[in-house]
């Protein structure tokens, strides 16, 4: 073991490549726009009282079904409400359905990776779980949800994250896989670390990168649906503003109000465009070698 | 081969069977008690008891559980809380609608996929390229919902050239199922055609650089000979894993696109379920998809190590 004698410091506490990658992605054009994108949605989601010109829920049905104009950008519905508030107002319940379905696939499926790939006779039963869970396509998984806890944000949330779960046990997995071979980790069970120490000190954080661009690639995935499902009456329900619902109220209404069904589809596409530019900017920050193979 | 097939078969049997387990789990966490629900709330206890007899729900949970699994695997799914019909009968009726829109989706995205993905490879930096990789960037970030809304309002309602919605058999007219299936498979098909494109194209372009392809044209083969015989060949491999993986990504878009175009598919029928609380239907329909994506994934796994040597000698060599 000559690896002993090297400094036995995990390369990501270091801070040189981490600021690297960030000038990298800061010189992104594609990626820094996507970035814009998603902060202007987040901000738009996060204020929506403040900035939306009417409130969501405000009926006025001697304006019902107009198209858009100077005072309704979006037109409004049949039942005369706002459609750009109202699309704001649904960036709320995108922006919160994926930011809280990949935490919730994150938190169950990190520790289940870290556990397959570091202990080796836990790694069947992982894997079988895991399986298991691949085994129900996610509209699938969300149909059971929503027959045994009603529709609503959280079973959205929930049928979401878990569908996102073997996607993160597997990326985890793979990476402490990889990583436990490395040389500084046999270096630190040479001098002793135990299980837990080598776990969050020197596998989790070299891990994280791997990760990022997994969030980056199921947050766009969770918008999308949260939006099928509530378009389905599966997730979120009326009167709650969502881009899904707005849409599925705008199905009947085709003939008469064809820019319902455009503009909240618009803000979808929008919005997870910004977020793939911003993720495929991000994995090449993170790992350039990867990304020019 | 063999012992890689063996293994491969098993996984899916233990897999199956946890998803059994996990579908009887799911009627038992169920809100509400199955029996007063059949017999109305008005019944007496002894009417209770008796029908818990009859449904054997008085037996212990691990003899309920095979008996569900042994009626399961000969046909019966229980019938149908809301039309009395068998769930099993239910579900053969709706399959044939789904099963055609899929294949009909596949063929699609494969045909588009394949050939974007090849010329974005072959005419590297041109037009020609820009064009395929913008259009497999919209068919990953356009939801396919959205997309068929759009495709209604265009194709049927400004310009009514498709209809919007219903289904003809392609036994029974082949033509009109055509124009009804269309707009439907081409929604469905858009995702995965970008994800058959983009990785044909990464999958094309490193066949491209590769040694045994710049033999084939020192050998003095063709353009032509040497893109579609050597290096698409090979890349084939990477299409039938993506189609796959995506098996259950086709599978959840089946049930949005019958949503849209009022297909009276599986899909169709698993949304409904959901909605007039048909338990007993729920439970079928999900039991139904789990076993055939297994067994559909099975297959994929099968056809990929026929199609690729290596596979097959490398899970033999694993064990």
């Amino acid at each position: 073991m000559t690896t002993v004698a090297e400094p036995v410091t995990a390369p990501a506490s270091l801070a040189g490549p981490r600021r690297r990658a960030l000038r990298r992605l800061l010189r992104n054009p594609l990626a820094m726009t996507g970035l814009v994108v998603v902060l202007v949605a987040v901000l738009a989601a996060l204020l929506a009282d403040l900035v939306a010109p009417y409130p969501a829920a405000r009926t006025d049905f001697s304006a019902a079904l107009q198209p858009p104009s100077g005072r309704h950008w979006f037109g409004t519905d049949e039942l005369g409400r706002d459609q750009f508030s109202r699309v704001l107002f649904g960036l709320r319940a995108s922006v919160t359905v994926g930011l809280a379905a990949v935490g919730l696939s994150m938190a169950v499926g990190v520790p289940l990776g870290l556990l397959a790939g570091f202990y080796r006779v836990l790694d069947p039963f992982v894997s079988r779980l895991v399986d298991t869970m691949l085994a129900f396509p996610f509209l699938i998984l969300a149909v059971g949800l929503a027959a045994i806890r009603g529709a609503s944000l959280v079973t959205a949330v929930v049928a979401i994250g878990v569908a996102e779960i073997p996607l993160v046990v597997r990326v985890t997995r793979g990476e402490t896989l990889r990583l436990r071979e490395m040389d500084y980790v046999s270096a630190a069970v040479a001098s002793g670390a135990s299980d837990g120490v080598l776990l969050r000190r020197h596998i989790l954080p070299n891990a994280v990168n791997a990760l990022i661009v997994q969030a980056t690639v199921t947050i766009p995935a969770a918008i999308i649906g949260e939006a099928v499902l509530s378009f389905l009456g599966l997730g979120v329900r009326p009167p709650t503003p969502s881009l899904g619902v707005m849409l599925a109220s705008a199905q009947p209404l085709f003939r008469d109000g064809p820019w319902m069904v455009v503009f909240p589809g618009l803000a979808i596409v929008l919005l997870t465009l910004a977020f793939n530019l911003l993720g495929d900017g991000l994995r090449d920050a993170l790992d350039p070698r990867e990304s020019h193979r | 081969m063999r012992r890689y097939l063996l293994r491969r078969l098993l996984e899916s049997v233990v897999t199956l069977i946890l998803v059994t387990m996990v579908v009887f789990a799911g009627v038992r966490a169920l809100p509400g008690d199955q029996v007063r629900a059949l017999a109305g709330e008005e019944a007496d206890p002894a009417a209770l008891e008796q029908l818990r007899h009859e449904y054997g729900l008085d037996q212990p949970i691990p003899v309920q559980y095979a008996r569900y699994v042994a009626k399961a695997f000969s046909g019966d799914l229980g019938t149908s809380a809301r039309t009395g019909l068998p769930v099993a009968d239910t579900i053969r009726h709706a399959l044939p609608v789904t099963l055609q829109l899929s294949a009909f989706a596949v063929v699609i995205a494969v045909l588009i996929g394949l050939t974007t993905g090849v010329l974005a490879a072959v005419r590297r930096r041109t037009a020609a390229e820009w064009a395929a990789n913008t259009v497999a960037l919209l068919g990953l970030s356009v939801p396919n919902f959205w997309f068929g809304l759009m495709a209604v309002l265009i194709f049927a309602i400004a310009f009514p050239v498709l209809p919007a919605s219903g289904f003809v058999s392609v036994f029974d007219n082949p033509v009109e199922s055509f124009r009804h299936l269309l707009m439907p498979a081409v929604v469905l098909g858009s995702g995965l055609a970008a994800v058959i494109m983009r990785q044909c194209r990464s999958a094309m372009l490193e066949a491209l650089g590769a040694d045994y392809v710049r033999t084939a044209r020192a050998k003095g083969l063709g353009g032509a000979q040497v893109v579609l015989g050597h290096a698409l060949r090979n890349s084939l491999i990477v299409v039938t894993t993506i189609v796959g993986l995506q098996l259950g990504v086709l599978i959840s878009g089946a049930v949005v696109t019958e949503q849209i175009f009022v297909l009276p598919g599986f899909g169709k029928l698993t949304i409904d379920a959901v909605f007039t609380r048909d338990y007993p239907l729920i439970q079928g329909v999900v039991l139904v998809t789990a076993t055939a994506y297994i067994g559909l994934n099975l297959l994929v796994d099968l056809l990929y190590s026929v199609i690729d040597p290596r596979v097959r000698v490398g899970g033999a060599v694993a064990q």
